[in-house]
């Protein structure tokens, strides 16, 4: 490459943003639709501290305070929506996490490469099905009367409906269908250990299981921190459809989390102020995680992602 | 199976390579066997009397074979009506969302762009932070969207994760000494996207298009709360089958044997419907495989 220094920085202000005029023109329409969706809506926030009439419009409806958010408080499954939020998460989370990681480990280390793509194609499969296709096949599979698990068990058990199942369901079924996917972005990592490193392994005799723990492990421990802080800083989103399409009245105990809620006052009942406060809540719960979590990680990581 | 070399014997006090082999396929048969396994058996049972699945005779083949669940399902307007609904929205919503990536990821790809850091910042925001359900549904109802399409994908559509995968692979995959020379050629921004950037990121291209296409497949929510029951996409449909278990009109319309007949026949288009839903993106993605694989190592190397 011909040592031609860009001059461009060194050009006033003025001059830089008129030579690149056309970007800023393709730049125009997405930033148009985000301020329009998504800076709406923030604005739209806040009715959670009025009492929002439609015909008054958003800026014209009374000012309430903390009203809703003491309702909120107040309502009688308080308690329990939070503890299902949160235990499904975290459930989710610590049955969930390892589970790609020690898949990637050992499809790393098999030698069989084209088996090795079969396996990988097959286990991306279940990502790319709806949730709404997903939670039909659990249908399928828990029914009572002839559905695969009581057909292998010998039972006649309905899980569904049996409150204590729920998290289990809910938890498996999220690894079944995400474990695969998320292999890749550690067998990505580990597609960068230098194939010399296990030379050497090999010629000093180490076994694989050792070559692992010695090579492997430490190689993918910054991308697994990194990964671990991502997921922990999303606590609250729990997926809203699983939890709405599995949801019966019998297990309403641990299957009632707070998204569902917020769809049913909000939009079945249209208690508009009232849901976007619940919502609001459940953001703010969120935002303190990921600036607590950021901090850690700039920390211990150096990494930062805001 | 292509078969390797055998290395030398692993000897501290672990297993030799050859038993390490044998360990490493047998956990990963069993790995492939639970991932595939749910889906053949769906498979199988959309080809069987659904009384021989749930009697468990179908674990391995069909039983009873037949084609009557598909023949129900291609028979039944609102399964079809949803099928052709999905067929546009993914269409259209894939475009749009793609076009958005392209429209962002380039400007921000080029390094000497004045507040290319604050336009950064402006749209990794809406990752973290969002006004939420009802806030959205409003602006969404107020801008006059409400039951139409624009519904489907305006509001959402804009998908800032994948736009920082595009970014990351212009900036990385594409040698910056080849858009300087353009630049000194005198090739305008706008020039350098259309003839140089676009042609040369065809497998990023790829990815978008196939983790646009599977998002607008699967999505039933946004139909759910901003469309009219004759527009919702198929897996809305399939809800009131697959979920509710209800039988609908025409379904009652195609037989004449009375509940039992019709009992069984609700069954049979469960396993169907689900086939038929799963199928595109299932069949779509193992031809992109290599390059989202690629892409997410793009990305890993910039953290």
């Amino acid at each position: 490459m011909k040592a031609v220094a860009r001059p461009v920085h060194r050009k006033p202000l003025g001059k830089r943003i008129l030579d690149n005029w056309q970007l800023y023109l393709l730049l125009l329409i997405p930033v148009v639709i985000t301020i329009v969706y998504k800076y709406g809506p923030m604005y739209g926030i806040q009715i959670a501290f009025r009492d929002f009439r439609a015909n008054r419009g958003i800026t014209g409806s009374e000012w309430v305070g903390w009203k809703w958010f003491e309702r909120f408080f107040q309502a009688p499954t308080f308690d329990r929506m939070i503890r299902n939020t949160i235990l499904l998460s975290l459930y989710s989370l610590l049955w969930g996490f390892p589970v790609p990681i020690i898949l990637s480990l050992a499809l790393n280390q098999l030698r069989f490469k084209r088996f090795r793509r079969v396996v990988q194609t097959v286990i991306y499969a279940p990502h790319f099905i709806s949730t709404m296709i997903i939670c039909g096949m659990l249908r399928i599979f828990l029914s009572p009367s002839g559905g695969l698990i009581n057909l292998l068990f010998g039972t006649r058990i309905d899980f569904l409906t049996e409150a204590s199942m729920f998290r289990t369901i809910y938890v498996a079924s999220g690894i079944w269908q995400e474990a695969g996917w998320g292999t890749i972005i550690y067998l990505a990592t580990l597609s960068s250990v230098d194939p010399s490193l296990y030379e050497a392994a090999k010629v000093d005799g180490a076994s694989v299981f050792q070559r692992i723990l010695h090579i492997d492990i430490p190689c993918l421990i910054p991308m697994i921190i990194l990964q671990l802080i991502m997921s922990a800083s999303g606590l609250m989103n729990v997926g809203f459809e699983k939890a709405f399409l599995l949801q019966t009245d019998l297990n309403k105990a641990t299957s009632d989390i707070i998204a569902v809620y917020v769809y049913d006052q909000g939009i079945q009942r249209a208690s508009y102020s009232y849901a976007t406060a619940i919502g609001l809540f459940n953001t703010a719960i969120n935002i303190v995680l990921l600036l607590i979590v950021n901090r850690i990680a700039k920390k211990f990581a150096d990494v930062n992602f805001i | 199976m292509s078969k390797t070399k055998n290395g030398s014997q692993g000897k501290l006090g672990g297993l030799s390579d050859r038993t390490s082999d044998v360990i490493l396929v047998i956990f990963s048969l069993l790995i492939l066997i639970i991932v595939a396994y749910p889906l053949y058996y769906i498979l199988v049972a959309s080809f069987s009397n659904p009384y021989d699945v749930y009697a468990g005779k179908t674990f391995l083949l069909p039983s009873g074979f037949t084609l009557d669940g598909y023949k129900a399902v291609f028979a039944d307007d609102s399964i079809l009506s949803g099928y052709w609904n999905s067929i546009v929205y993914t269409v259209v919503g894939t475009i749009f969302s793609v076009a958005m990536i392209y429209l962002v990821a380039y400007p921000l790809s080029c390094s000497d762009l004045p507040g290319k850091k604050l336009i950064s910042i402006f749209f990794v925001i809406t990752m973290y932070f969002g006004g939420g359900l009802i806030p959205t549904y409003l602006i969404v109802r107020d801008t006059g969207i409400m039951q139409t399409i624009f519904a489907m994908f305006l509001p959402g559509g804009v998908a800032v994760g994948n736009m920082i995968i595009a970014r990351n692979y212009f900036e990385t995959s594409i040698p910056a000494s080849l858009k300087e020379a353009a630049d000194i050629d005198g090739a305008s921004k706008l020039r350098i996207f259309v003839s140089m950037i676009i042609p040369l990121s065809m497998p990023i291209l790829s990815v978008m298009t196939i983790f646009s296409m599977v998002a607008y497949w699967n999505d039933w929510f946004t139909a759910l709360i901003y469309m009219r029951g004759d527009q919702a996409p198929l897996p809305l449909v399939l809800r009131n089958v697959l979920i509710k278990s209800s039988t609908s009109a025409a379904q009652a319309s195609m037989v004449s044997g009375g509940y039992a007949e019709l009992n069984k026949l609700t069954e049979m288009i469960k396993f169907s419907s689900i086939i038929v839903a799963a199928a595109p993106m299932l069949i779509a993605y193992p031809f992109v495989q290599k390059y989202f694989e690629q892409g997410f190592m793009s990305g890993a190397v910039k953290g």
